[in-house]
């Protein structure tokens, strides 16, 4: 018998293409087996929440998109309807149908990235590819809205900040219509890809009491067998209005949690087209100007329009006193804001709750008497981005 | 939600400061046991302990607030749980009840510099490795007191005192108008 020794001490990252970003994970291995992993966080950590204490609420707009960047929009959803909730403001119907359309967007764009990379990190290179071809296709449609493919700065407190442009609910309605066959191409690749199961099935379980426990939410929560989307529990903007179905993982593994997404994938379709079949006319954004800025051809003719956009742009906006948590479900699982406001033009605390955090500190749990190749397969199943983690 | 809450709380005996319109006050003696009791209890049920933030006021005594949001799947509600705190009274740790409040209270103890009790590993999690301060404190200079950049004479990673080539500078954006009103009765005077 020999004496016990030092364990052996692997650094992977923080620039490493399996971790999803800059994660340094230190993982103590005995021979291939994972003994103990210590993720160290934060090598892109911007002080969000510290900048938007110093900016105007529009101005703290467009740092959510940096958050999550690989489904901004559903980040910029949170912000728009915390700020709502404390200005007590209710927002036209085609706004909010545009919304839930682009959340939808977003979730595709997520989901996409999710399904796809993982399946990159266990060897799987067409699935990339595909996908990939499906987002730019996406991100097309968020370019024509708002002028950007990522950082759309597009849904804002009171609505959203440009109409949709003409022809673009025919395109978005082809996309949906023929995204169902998309996703059954891909399940082709991976479903039963003999491979993708042995890599996936039976790694990384988590069970339901654990699940919770550990504050997991979305995709990750109910592969493990809840129930349980905000979009249908606790909805906004109009979510309980719409036909979609939530699917539950069984076995709560890794496998699990990409069927799972395989089947949001085929519901946001679903939630997208009756977006685009019900589309209601009128406006896009509050008209009260003291919210949100006028029209831009109403500042050549009308002086107060531009005295309300002058101060908007300059001052901001005026949120009363108050604190509120408001949360949204993003691709990733629950999105929490707890804002508090204290009556001036900036937010007063802005605290960011991230699922992709909560989602990684139960990597160390996961990985353990995993191997060393096991954690690659569970990190790419936790769909992690450090853009929110790190915030 | 709230007048069950009570009930719980009050049956057990535990003293609350305050409750009512979805957000529990309690001291921080007491935050263990009512947490512990609204997670087991089967008329609360809160299983999941989604956010833990912390607030600072620097002109309010105690100076920080720990704030937690509660998440009962069962009856789909969610509970805002308060505690305020000084810089040097620790804050009894969750992590025992949720596992997953590890990480949120390494958080608020980087950002804020707030001591939790009885949690074992208290290491900062975002800020760099030998960072010093808690940049999330109302009184912390949002550029920061030091910026590090790669020297080529000694071809490493230096630390330096923050500079910049311009001051930064608050828009305050406040208009100094105050209205007709006021304009008349400085005429009058």
């Amino acid at each position: 018998m020999s004496a016990p020794s030092d364990p052996f001490v692997l650094n992977l990252g923080p620039q490493h293409p399996a971790a999803h970003g800059v994660l340094r994970l230190i993982l103590e291995m005995d021979g291939e087996i994972v003994s103990r992993a210590d993720p160290h966080i934060g090598f892109l950590h911007r002080g969000t929440e510290k900048l938007i204490e110093h900016k105007t609420y529009m101005q703290a707009l467009p740092y959510f998109d940096r958050l999550d960047y690989v489904a901004p929009m559903a980040s910029e959803h949170c912000f728009s309807l915390a700020v709502e909730k404390l200005l007590k403001l209710q927002i036209p119907p085609r706004a909010q149908v545009i919304r839930v359309l682009f959340a939808e967007i977003t979730r595709l764009l997520n989901h996409l990235f999710a399904v796809t990379t993982s399946a990159l990190d266990l060897g799987a290179i067409t699935p990339t590819l595909w996908g990939f071809e499906q987002r730019e296709k996406l991100m097309a449609f968020s370019e024509r809205v708002s002028g950007a493919r990522m950082h759309a700065n597009y849904i804002r407190p009171g609505g959203v900040a440009k109409d949709l442009p003409e022809g673009l609910l025919d395109d978005i309605w082809d996309f949906a219509h023929d995204f169902p066959a998309f996703v059954d191409d891909l399940e082709t690749l991976l479903t039963e890809n003999r491979i993708f199961k042995q890599r996936t099935v039976d790694i990384g379980m988590i069970d339901l009491q654990t699940a919770l426990a550990w504050g997991l939410s979305g995709p990750m929560l109910r592969a493990s067998g809840a129930a349980w989307d905000l979009r249908k529990s606790q909805p906004y903007d109009g979510y309980e209005t719409y036909d979609f179905d939530i699917p539950v993982g069984k076995t709560g593994d890794c496998y699990a949690r990409y069927l799972v997404r395989i089947a949001e994938m085929r519901q946001s379709a679903r939630i997208i087209k009756q977006c685009v079949m019900r589309m209601p006319q009128g406006p896009f954004m509050v008209d009260d100007y003291k919210v949100a800025l006028p029209p831009r051809q109403l500042l050549e003719t009308s002086m107060e329009a531009l005295i309300h956009h002058f101060k908007l742009a300059s001052e901001g906006y005026h949120v009363p006193q108050g604190a509120a948590y408001t949360a949204v479900e993003a691709p990733k699982g629950e999105f929490g804001i707890y804002l508090i406001a204290d009556g001036s033009n900036k937010p007063y605390r802005c605290k960011i709750r991230a699922p992709s955090f909560a989602h990684l500190q139960i990597l160390p749990l996961l990985a353990q008497d995993h191997m060393l190749a096991d954690v690659v397969a569970i990190l790419g199943s936790l769909d992690i981005v450090f853009g929110e983690i790190d915030r | 939600m709230m007048d069950v809450v009570r009930t719980v709380l009050q049956e057990a005996n535990i003293k609350y400061l305050s409750c009512g319109a979805g957000v529990l006050h309690v001291d921080g003696a007491a935050l263990f046991e009512a947490l512990q009791l609204l997670r087991d209890h089967p008329q609360t049920d809160f299983t999941q302990m989604m956010d833990l933030c912390g607030v600072d006021y620097p002109s309010r005594r105690p100076r920080f607030d720990v704030v937690y949001q509660l998440l009962s799947l069962r009856f789909n509600t969610r509970l805002t749980v308060v505690v305020s705190v000084e810089e040097e009274i620790a804050v009894p740790s969750i992590t025992k009840l949720y596992p997953c409040a590890a990480w949120f209270e390494r958080e608020c103890y980087d950002m804020f510099g707030l001591v939790f009790e009885g949690h074992e590993d208290l290491r900062r999690i975002l800020t760099d490795y030998d960072f010093e301060g808690f940049p999330l404190r109302r009184d912390f200079p949002l550029s920061g007191f030091t910026q590090v950049r790669y020297d080529d004479l000694t071809r490493q990673v230096i630390k330096e005192p923050v500079s910049l080539d311009q001051d930064y500078r608050a828009f305050e954006a406040q208009s100094p108008w105050r209205g007709v009103a006021a304009v008349q009765k400085r005429g009058a005077s």
